[in-house]
C-alpha cells in the first residue's frame, strides 16, 4: 500500500466574504494548493469536493464538476456531504482511493458561503444536520444541540462555564498571528461570560462565527512524489470516521462522543501511533464544549477531566499538548464544508514549520486532526507525519 | 408536508396514546423505524410511553431558526420517558425556572409562528 502525502495546500482567508460566490472561493484555495504542489494540471485525477449547505445558500447543487471547472479540469469530481464533517470526508475518501493504488493525485477540499445569509436563516441551514423530524421541529438549533450536551457535561462531570471559557480566550490568542483566520482579537474569560446568551450556556463567544471560505489539497502517493521530485514532507499516515445515531437524545449518553473515539481508534491504529505519541491537535470545536469533548474523545483525557484542560494550560500554545494552533473553528473561523480541509492544511503548515504558530511546536512530528459532523453523529480522524 | 409514521405518532400523543417502538433486545426508539437503530432487530412493537418524564438537560434558546421567531426566548429540552427519550418545547413555567430533573408531561402544542403540531414537554 502506497503513503499518501500533501504536496500542496490552499486556503483562502476565512471570514466575511458576502460578495464572492463559492466557485471563486474554491478556485482561489486551490490554484494556492496546485501552485504550492508544483503538480502538473493534467496529473490531476479527481476533485473530491466537501459542502454542506451550497443547496441552500448559493441555489447551486451539483457543485463538483463547477469546481472542477474553476481548477480548468473536467476530471471525475464529487461532493461529499457530512454536515461539518464534509470537507474531511472528501480528504478521507482522497486518501483511501490514493492507498488503494486508483489514483496518484487528487484534489481535496471544500468551500462553504454562509455569510450571505441572515443568521436565522443560517441557523435553519445548519440545524439541517439534526434528526428533522424530532429536533428541528422541536426548537432545537446547533448552538441548542451543544448547550443540551454541555449541560449534560456539567451534570454529569461538574465544570462549569467558566472553563470554557478559557477554550475560546486560548483559540483567540492562537489565531492572532495567522494570516487566514477571521478573528484577530484577543480575548478575556469575562468578556466570553459577559457576552449574550445564545442558547444556555452557549454565550455568543462559546460559539464559532458565521463563515465564508475554502480549503484545499493536493494529495499524492509516494512513488508519485518520488518520481516527479515533489517537495511533500507531511504524510497521512492515519484515517479513521465513525458514526453514531443523528438525534441526540437517542444516543446512549449525552456527554461523551463515541463517533470521536470511534474514529480515533482507527485512526492509530491505521497509522499505528496512540494517543500518547500526539504532539498537537487540530479538533473540531465549533463550540467551547465540542473541544472539551473531542479532546476527550481522541483519549487525551478521560471523560469529565478535559473541561479543565485550557484553564490549567495544557492545551495552550506552550502547554504539553498545543490544541488548535490555528485558532480552531471558534477564531479560525467555520465555512463548514471547508473546515476538514483546512486542518489537515494548518496542520501540514505546522508539522513542516511554515505557520506562524510552527515556533511552539518545533519538534512536534505527529499531529491529529478532528472533523465532526453535526452532535457527533460523524466524526472523521487524520493523523499527519512529517519527515524528520 | 406529511410524515408517515411520525405525524400518526404525533396524534397518538396528542390522543394521550403515545406510544414507541420496543426491541427484543429492550431497546425503545422513535417511529419511523423499520429496524432497532441500536440492535438492527427487526422485531419492533408498539410499547406505551411513559405519560411522564424527567428532563435530562435543557437549554433556553434566544436565538432561534424562522420557525420559531415568535417563541424566543424558548427553553428545549432532553427528557426521559422510560426507554425512550424525547425532545421538546418546555412549557407552562418560565423557560428560566427549567431544571435538571424536572418531571414533565408529554403533549402536543402549536407552534406560535407556523401553526404546525409542536412537541411539547408540559412542566407538571
Amino acid at each position: 500500500m502506497t503513503g499518501v502525502r500533501v504536496a500542496g495546500v490552499g486556503l483562502t482567508h476565512f471570514g466575511r466574504h458576502p460578495e464572492r460566490t463559492g466557485r471563486d472561493l474554491f478556485g482561489e484555495a486551490a490554484l494556492a494548493a496546485r501552485e504550492e504542489s508544483g503538480v502538473a494540471l493534467e496529473d490531476i485525477e479527481s476533485i473530491n469536493y466537501g459542502n454542506f449547505m451550497g443547496s441552500l445558500s448559493e441555489r447551486q447543487g451539483h457543485q463538483a464538476p463547477l469546481m472542477a471547472e474553476m481548477v480548468g479540469l473536467q476530471c471525475p469530481a464529487t461532493r461529499y456531504e457530512e454536515a461539518c464533517a464534509s470537507a474531511g470526508v472528501a480528504v478521507r475518501e482522497a486518501v483511501r482511493a490514493v492507498r488503494s493504488g486508483e489514483a496518484d493525485v487528487i484534489l481535496a477540499g471544500g468551500c462553504e458561503r454562509m455569510t450571505n445569509l441572515s443568521t436565522a436563516d443560517v441557523t435553519e441551514g445548519l440545524a439541517t444536520a439534526a434528526d428533522e423530524l424530532y429536533e428541528i421541529r422541536a426548537g432545537m438549533t446547533f448552538p441548542g444541540a451543544y448547550a443540551l450536551m454541555a449541560r449534560a457535561y456539567f451534570e454529569s462531570f461538574g465544570g462549569e462555564r467558566e472553563d470554557l471559557a478559557h477554550v475560546a480566550v486560548k483559540n483567540h490568542d492562537n489565531a492572532l498571528p495567522n494570516e487566514y483566520a477571521q478573528f484577530h482579537r484577543a480575548i478575556t474569560v469575562d468578556e466570553v461570560l459577559d457576552a449574550p446568551m445564545v442558547s444556555d450556556p452557549v454565550g455568543l463567544l462559546d460559539a464559532c462565527p458565521v463563515t465564508d471560505g475554502a480549503s484545499a489539497l493536493v494529495l499524492v502517493s509516494d512513488e508519485y512524489a518520488a518520481e516527479h521530485d515533489v517537495d511533500a514532507p507531511v504524510s497521512i499516515t492515519g484515517s479513521g470516521q465513525g458514526g453514531d445515531n443523528l438525534a441526540l437524545h437517542d444516543r446512549e449518553r449525552l456527554a461523551v462522543t463515541p463517533a470521536t473515539e470511534r474514529a480515533a481508534a482507527e485512526a492509530y491504529d491505521d497509522a499505528g501511533c496512540s494517543a500518547d505519541d500526539v504532539d498537537l491537535v487540530e479538533v473540531h470545536d465549533c463550540f467551547t464544549i465540542a473541544e472539551v469533548l473531542a479532546i476527550e474523545g481522541l483519549g487525551f483525557y478521560d471523560h469529565g477531566e478535559g473541561i479543565g484542560a485550557a484553564r490549567r494550560g495544557e492545551t495552550t500554545a506552550t502547554g504539553d499538548l498545543p490544541v488548535n494552533l490555528s485558532g480552531g473553528l471558534k477564531a479560525k473561523g467555520h465555512p463548514v464544508g471547508a473546515t476538514g480541509g483546512s486542518q489537515i492544511a494548518e496542520m501540514t503548515r505546522l508539522l513542516r514549520g511554515d505557520h506562524p504558530n510552527s515556533d511552539h511546536v518545533e519538534d512536534a512530528t505527529l499531529g491529529v486532526t478532528h472533523n465532526a459532523g453535526g452532535t457527533v453523529a460523524s466524526a472523521v480522524v487524520h493523523v499527519l507525519e512529517v519527515d524528520r | 408536508m406529511t410524515d408517515a409514521g411520525y405525524d400518526e405518532w404525533l396524534d397518538a400523543v396528542d390522543d394521550g396514546e403515545g406510544y414507541f417502538l420496543a426491541c427484543p433486545e429492550g431497546h425503545g426508539s422513535l417511529p419511523p423505524r423499520r429496524v432497532c437503530p441500536h440492535c438492527g432487530s427487526t422485531g419492533l412493537d408498539h410499547a406505551a410511553l411513559p405519560s411522564t418524564g424527567t428532563v435530562e438537560t435543557f437549554t433556553i434558546c434566544y436565538v432561534g431558526g424562522p420557525d420559531f421567531a415568535d417563541e424566543e426566548p424558548y427553553a428545549t429540552a432532553i427528557a426521559e420517558f422510560g426507554d425512550v427519550r424525547l425532545t421538546g418545547v418546555v412549557r407552562g413555567v418560565d423557560p428560566e425556572d427549567v431544571t435538571v430533573g424536572m418531571p414533565v408531561e408529554v403533549t402536543v402544542g402549536t407552534n406560535r409562528t407556523t401553526g404546525d403540531d409542536l412537541l411539547i414537554l408540559q412542566a407538571r
